[in-house]
């Protein structure tokens, strides 16, 4: 497959995100033991796993939707933790995109994507219309800015859903399993939208399964197991030399045609 | 029966919507501060919520009326019937209310407040622009429903001595010795009051049963 992303040399900037021996437990469940990841501006990841694995786990610490109960996570240099201030600082950096879309279902598109920036940065009405009709025409919806999410597909919807989160001007966006709530014929609208983000040098934690995507776009892919980083390396590598039994099998698994 | 003392229904009627309206609308006001504490994720505003619930849901309206009109006479507190009742069918209805509203915010997708949390919306917001509208479209037909029984309801508050639609009635048929036709006339005005309601209940219901499909 042919790189349609040039590769930056990110190796010079300033780390975006660190997560530090993070640990994280559900009652006495550890979903994340000692995570360490260092996220450079610019820096696309891609995170994948068998189901279990902690992957949303991991991306959902870093905007508190969960909490952690070890080790450190900065995000553009604010120390997360349980000060208001911090998490503020954090979520203003960090957008977010789920599985099931998580549109609000009894607003339009267009007011979908003005409610935060009105409400989190305080823009004006109209300002927040601009913004909104900007980012909606640039995820090549804008002609549906009128309409309610119910009356879109699936495809569509997610692509509202990323507009929504790029309303917010975040400097990093986190994907989790963006594209696998969505029928074949729909993922390919949304993987695209996603390589025209990386291509305009946003910093992007995906959590997905599509490796062709990985393959694209990724400078590094991460491999998850029971709660752990169990192997990291750049797409050709991870997926021509696995290091890990582990790895293999799952690559084995995910590539194998079906 | 003479115009009089039909007028004189129509003036208890007029009660009887009024104690419904206060009841309900500052019941709605209780409520929501109940609900709100309900599902806070704070323990003990929790606690106190579900004490609060528990209480009005676990005890008679009539000796919760009771209550608020002699226990306060008894500590000094000389209420007339009309703020006596009133207060009592807001906290009845608080309690009520409260409990259906937090089963609707239970009930609205989690997703959709991680998402507003993500897009930095604060708790305000959130509930206000995200959460409620949702959970009170999922609660208008339990909400019409109690709103029905609030409105029978306050038949009792004749109890104290408070002269809405059920006491006139009874005073009128004890004047003009007509009990079947007066209380048939005020059946008919409580079913004329409650039943467009009820309907609109059911009604909201299957729309909603069809839209969740
Ligand atoms: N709220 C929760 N309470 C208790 N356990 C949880 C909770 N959320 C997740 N877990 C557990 O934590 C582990 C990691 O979950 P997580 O959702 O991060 O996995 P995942 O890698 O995203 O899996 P999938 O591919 O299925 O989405 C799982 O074993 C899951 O059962
Ligand atoms: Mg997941």
């Amino acid at each position: 497959m042919t790189r349609h992303v040039p590769i930056r040399d990110t190796a010079t900037a300033d780390p975006m995100i660190v997560m530090a021996d993070v640990e994280k437990w559900y009652g006495g469940f550890k979903a994340l033991s000692a995570i360490n990841l260092s996220v450079r501006r610019g820096e696309r990841i891609v995170l994948c796993g068998p189901s279990g694995s902690g992957k949303s786990t991991l991306i959902r610490c870093i905007n508190r939707l969960e909490v952690y109960q070890k080790g450190e996570i900065r995000v553009g240099g604010t120390r997360l933790d349980d000060d208001g201030h911090s998490i503020d600082a954090v979520r203003r950096e960090v957008g977010m995109v789920f599985q099931h879309f998580n549109l609000f279902p009894h607003m339009t598109v267009l007011q979908n994507c003005m409610l935060a920036p009105m409400r989190a940065l305080k823009l004006s009405r109209r300002e927040a219309e601009e913004t909104a009709q900007r980012l909606l025409d640039r995820v090549r919806i804008l002609e549906q800015a009128d309409k309610y999410p119910a009356q879109l597909s699936g495809g569509q919807q997610q692509r509202v859903a990323i507009a929504r989160a790029l309303c917010m001007r975040p400097s990093v966006m986190l994907f989790d399993e963006p594209t696998s709530a969505l029928d074949p014929e729909m993922v390919k609208e949304v993987l695209d939208t996603m390589i025209g983000l990386a291509e305009e040098g946003m910093t992007m934690i995906c959590v997905t399964h599509e490796m062709g995507f990985a393959r694209q776009v990724a400078d590094r892919v991460i491999f998850m197991a029971d709660g752990s980083i169990v192997e990291e390396a750049p797409p050709d590598t991870f997926f021509t030399q696995p290091r890990h039994e582990r790895t293999r099998k799952f690559l084995g698994e995910i590539l194998r045609p079906h | 029966m003479g115009l009089g003392e039909f007028l004189f229904l129509l003036t208890g009627l007029k009660w009887t919507v009024a104690l419904s309206a206060i009841g309900f609308v500052c019941g709605a006001i209780g409520g929501l501060a109940i609900a709100l504490m309900r599902t806070s994720g704070m323990r003990p505003l929790e606690r106190l919520a579900a004490g609060y619930i528990a209480l009005f849901q676990g005890t008679p309206l009539l000796m919760q009326l009771f209550v608020v009109y002699y226990g306060l006479a008894l500590v000094g507190l000389r209420l007339s019937a009309w703020v006596a009742v009133s207060i009592g069918f807001t906290l009845h209805a608080s309690a009520y209310l409260g409990e259906i509203w937090r089963g609707s915010i239970e009930a609205v997708p989690r997703g959709q407040s991680e998402a507003a949390s993500a897009l930095n919306l604060k708790y305000v917001s959130r509930m206000k622009d995200v959460v409620l509208p949702q959970a009170i479209r999922i609660s208008l037909p339990a909400t019409i429903g109690f709103l029905v029984q609030l409105i029978k309801g306050t038949s009792l508050a004749s109890i104290v001595g408070f002269t809405e639609l059920a006491r006139a009635g009874n005073i009128v048929s004890n004047q003009i010795f007509q009990p079947l036709l007066v209380f048939g006339i005020v059946g008919i005005l409580y079913f004329l009051m409650c039943w467009p309601l009820s309907l609109y209940g059911s009604h909201l219901e299957r729309r909603f049963a069809v839209a969740s499909r």
